[in-house]
C-alpha cells in the first residue's frame, strides 16, 4: 500500500448552534487516508460518524457549520472554500454513497438522465458520451444489461440494485475519495457481501480510497484496511483493522465487540456497555466515555489526547488495555 | 389503462344519474316558476294554460321521467324564460367562463409556483414571510368584496383597467375570444385576477410545503453530492417532485374556478354562465339551473378523469403499477 496520503483531516470541528446550544458533533477529528485505502468510521449513532463524512463533503446545513480544523485532499484544503468551488469538488474530487438505497435516487428521473447529469455538471461532454460512460460505470458495478437499465427508473431496481447504481453515479467522475455513510445497513447480508466484494475490487484496481462509515464491526473487518471508533465527536482509538478487533485498547472499543453476538463465543452472555451516549448539548469535562467506563478515575476528568501506541495505532485514553489482553472478560456467565 | 378508463367512464356515469336526480328534486321544492311568468291580471284559466305550457301540470315522476329520457339524448329541456334549449344557452355562454377560469389558472400557476419555491427555499427569509403573509389575506378575503375593492381602486379612483364586459373580442373557429385583442385582455385582467387569488394561494402554500419537505430527502442531499448547480436541483429534482401534488390539487381546483366564476362574473359583468345562472336562479328558470348544474357535474368528472391520466404522465410508478395489472 502507497504511503502518500491522499485526504489528511485535521482537528476538524463540526458544531450545530441550536437554541438549546451548541451540539459538538466532531469535535476535533483527525485522521488520513492512502490511495487505495478503505478506512472504516466506526461508532454508534449519534457519535458524529455521519456529520464527519458530511463535513467532508461540505454539505453540512445549518445550523451546523464546519467551525475549525483542515481538510486536505490531494493537497488542497477544502475549509472554508466557497460554495461554488464545494459544487465543483463534490462529484468530481470526492463522492458520496448514502446509507437508504430507496431514497437516495430521485423517483421521478431515469436512471441516465441521473447519471448523465452527474457527469455533465463537471465536464463539457457530448450527451452521447456521458451516457456511454454511464452505460460503463453501470457495467462496472455488476449491473446486467446496463443499456436496458439506463432508462429505467429507479423503482424498477431492488434495493441492492439502486445501491449499485448510487456507487455507480458516485464513480462516473472518477474521485480521488468515496465516503460511504452506511450504504450496505439497508440491504440484506446476501446483497450486502456482493456489494463489499464490488467495492474492494474498485479500491484494489483504481486505487480509489474509502471511508466506510459503519456500526457493523463484522463488515468492518472483512473490508476495512484501518479503522476508526468514534466517540462523542473524537476518535477514541484508530489502528489496522485485525490489530483493533483482535487486541482494542480502549475500554469503549472492547465494550463495541464484547457486545456483538459472535461465532467462537458461543453460549457467553453478551456484555454491553452500561449508561447511555452522553448528550452532545452536555458534554462532561474530561474523558466523554468516563461515566459509562469501568476503568475511570480521577484522571478521566481531564481529556486524554490520542496518543501513538505503536507505529500504527493510536488511542485517546489515560488506561488503555494491553493488546494481548483477551478480547472478552469474565468468559462465563 | 383502456380497462382504467372504461371503469371510470362506468363510474363517472352513475355519479351523473345520481347528480341529475338530487338536482332535479331539490330545484323542485324551490318555489313555483308559473309565477314568474303570470301577471295580476290573468285569471285561473290562463294560469293553467301556462302551467300546462311549461309541463308543470303533470306529476313530478312523469317531469322526471321526461327529463330523464330526454336528457339521455343530450336535451335537458328549453329554458322557461328564452324559449331556447337550456344546454344551449349555457353552450353559448361557456366559452367566456372558461376563459376566464384558464386566465385565472395560468396566474395561479405563474405567481404561485415561483412565489412558493421561494418561499420554501428560504423559509426564515421577510419576503417568504410576506409571501406567506398576503397567501393568508389572500385564503380568507372573501372574492366578492376584493373584487369590489378592485374595481375602486383599478377602475374607479386609478382608472387604469375597465370594470365591466368583455372587451374587444375576437372570432376563433366561432368562438369569441377576449384575450387576443388589447382591449379584451384590459378587460379580462381583473375578474381574472379577483378569481385568481384563492388559487394562488393555495398553490404558494402547497408549493412551499413541497419543497420544505423535499428539500430535507436524501434524493436533494445526493443531488447536491453530485455536484450539481443549485439552479438544477430546484428545477428538475425538486420541482418535478413536488409538481405532482400541485397539478392534482390545481386540476380538481380547476372545477370549483369554473363553479366559483359565479361571483366573479355577476361583480364584473362577464357575460359567462356564471351570470347566466344568477339571472335563472332569480327568474326561477328550472331547466336551465338544472342544465347548468349538470354542465358542471359533468366538468368535474371529465376533470377527475384527466387528472388521473395526467398523474399517471407525471409519476413512473403510477404508470408501472398500471401496467403490471
Amino acid at each position: 500500500m502507497s504511503k502518500s496520503p491522499v485526504l489528511e483531516v485535521e482537528d476538524l470541528k463540526t458544531h450545530f448552534f441550536t437554541k438549546a446550544g451548541v451540539a459538538r458533533a466532531v469535535d476535533g477529528v483527525s485522521f488520513s487516508l492512502a490511495r487505495g485505502e478503505v478506512l472504516g468510521l466506526v461508532g454508534e449513532s449519534g457519535s458524529g460518524k455521519t456529520v464527519t463524512g458530511f463535513s467532508l463533503m461540505g454539505l453540512v446545513d445549518p445550523p451546523g457549520r464546519v467551525v475549525g480544523g483542515s481538510i486536505r485532499l490531494a493537497g488542497e484544503e477544502l475549509v472554508g472554500k466557497s460554495e461554488r468551488d464545494w459544487r465543483s469538488l463534490r462529484g468530481r474530487k470526492i463522492a458520496m454513497i448514502f446509507q437508504d438505497p430507496m431514497m437516495t435516487l430521485n423517483p421521478v428521473l431515469r436512471v441516465d438522465t441521473q447519471m448523465i447529469e452527474a457527469i455533465r455538471a463537471h465536464e463539457h461532454v457530448s450527451e452521447e458520451a456521458a451516457r456511454e460512460r454511464a452505460r460503463a460505470a453501470l457495467a462496472r458495478v455488476g449491473i446486467p444489461s446496463p443499456d436496458e437499465r439506463l432508462v429505467a427508473y429507479p423503482h424498477q431496481f431492488s434495493g441492492g440494485m439502486r445501491q449499485r447504481v448510487a456507487i455507480a453515479i458516485a464513480l462516473l467522475n472518477e474521485p480521488e475519495v468515496i465516503v460511504a455513510d452506511e450504504p450496505t445497513t439497508a440491504l440484506d447480508v446476501t446483497i450486502q457481501a456482493q456489494i463489499l466484494y464490488e467495492v474492494q475490487k474498485l479500491c484494489a484496481e483504481t486505487g480509489l480510497a474509502m471511508i466506510w462509515i459503519t456500526h457493523d464491526l463484522a463488515v468492518v473487518g472483512g473490508l476495512a484496511d484501518r479503522v476508526a471508533v468514534m466517540y462523542a465527536g473524537r476518535i477514541v482509538e484508530e489502528g489496522p483493522v485485525g490489530e483493533v478487533l483482535d487486541g482494542p485498547l480502549h475500554p469503549y472499543t472492547r465494550g463495541l465487540i464484547g457486545s456483538v453476538p459472535s461465532h467462537n463465543q458461543r453460549g457467553r452472555r453478551l456484555t454491553q456497555i452500561p449508561g447511555m451516549a452522553p448528550s452532545l448539548l452536555a458534554l462532561p469535562p474530561g474523558c466523554s466515555f468516563a461515566a459509562r467506563c469501568p476503568r475511570a478515575d480521577a484522571a478521566c476528568t481531564q481529556m486524554p489526547e490520542l496518543v501513538s501506541a505503536s507505529d500504527r495505532r493510536g488511542v485517546r485514553c489515560h488506561h488503555p488495555h494491553r493488546p494481548d489482553e483477551p478480547a472478552y472478560e469474565g468468559g462465563s456467565a | 389503462m383502456s380497462v382504467f378508463i372504461l371503469r371510470r367512464l362506468l363510474q363517472s356515469a352513475l355519479v351523473m344519474v345520481a347528480m341529475a336526480s338530487i338536482v332535479f328534486f331539490g330545484i323542485h321544492m324551490v318555489g313555483d316558476p308559473v309565477y314568474m311568468f303570470v301577471s295580476p291580471d290573468m285569471d285561473q284559466a290562463d294560469i293553467e294554460k301556462v302551467t300546462r305550457a311549461l309541463g308543470l301540470d303533470r306529476p313530478i315522476w312523469e317531469q322526471f321521467w321526461a327529463f330523464m329520457t330526454s336528457a339521455i339524448q343530450g336535451d335537458l329541456g328549453q329554458s322557461f324564460v328564452f324559449g331556447e334549449s337550456a344546454l344551449g344557452l349555457i353552450v353559448q355562454r361557456m366559452p367566456a367562463t372558461l376563459e376566464l377560469a384558464f386566465a385565472a389558472l395560468f396566474l395561479a400557476i405563474v405567481f404561485g409556483i415561483p412565489l412558493g419555491l421561494y418561499a420554501g427555499l428560504y423559509p426564515d427569509s421577510k419576503t417568504s414571510k410576506t409571501i406567506m403573509a398576503g397567501s393568508i389575506l389572500g385564503f380568507s378575503l372573501p372574492t366578492f368584496w376584493v373584487g369590489i375593492m378592485m374595481i375602486m381602486v383599478f377602475a374607479v379612483v386609478l382608472g387604469w383597467l375597465p370594470s365591466t364586459g368583455r372587451g374587444e373580442t375576437v372570432d376563433v373557429f366561432g368562438i369569441e375570444l377576449s384575450f387576443l385583442t388589447l382591449d379584451g385582455l384590459q378587460h379580462l385582467a381583473l375578474p381574472a385576477l379577483n378569481l385568481a387569488l384563492l388559487k394562488i394561494s393555495l398553490v404558494i402554500r402547497l408549493t412551499r410545503a413541497g419543497t420544505r419537505e423535499a428539500m430535507l430527502q436524501d434524493y436533494i442531499k445526493f443531488a447536491r453530492a453530485k455536484g450539481l448547480s443549485r439552479s438544477r436541483i430546484v428545477g428538475v429534482h425538486l420541482l418535478k417532485n413536488i409538481l405532482i401534488p400541485v397539478v392534482t390539487v390545481l386540476g380538481l381546483e380547476f372545477g370549483s374556478l369554473v363553479a366559483f366564476s359565479v361571483v366573479t362574473e355577476t361583480i364584473f359583468a362577464w357575460p359567462g354562465m356564471g351570470k347566466l345562472l344568477i339571472e335563472s336562479i332569480q327568474q326561477l328558470d328550472r331547466p336551465v339551473i338544472v342544465a347548468y348544474l349538470m354542465m358542471i357535474v359533468f366538468l368535474f368528472v371529465v376533470i377527475n378523469l384527466l387528472v388521473d391520466i395526467v398523474y399517471s404522465l407525471l409519476d413512473p410508478r403510477v404508470r408501472l403499477a398500471d401496467r403490471g395489472n
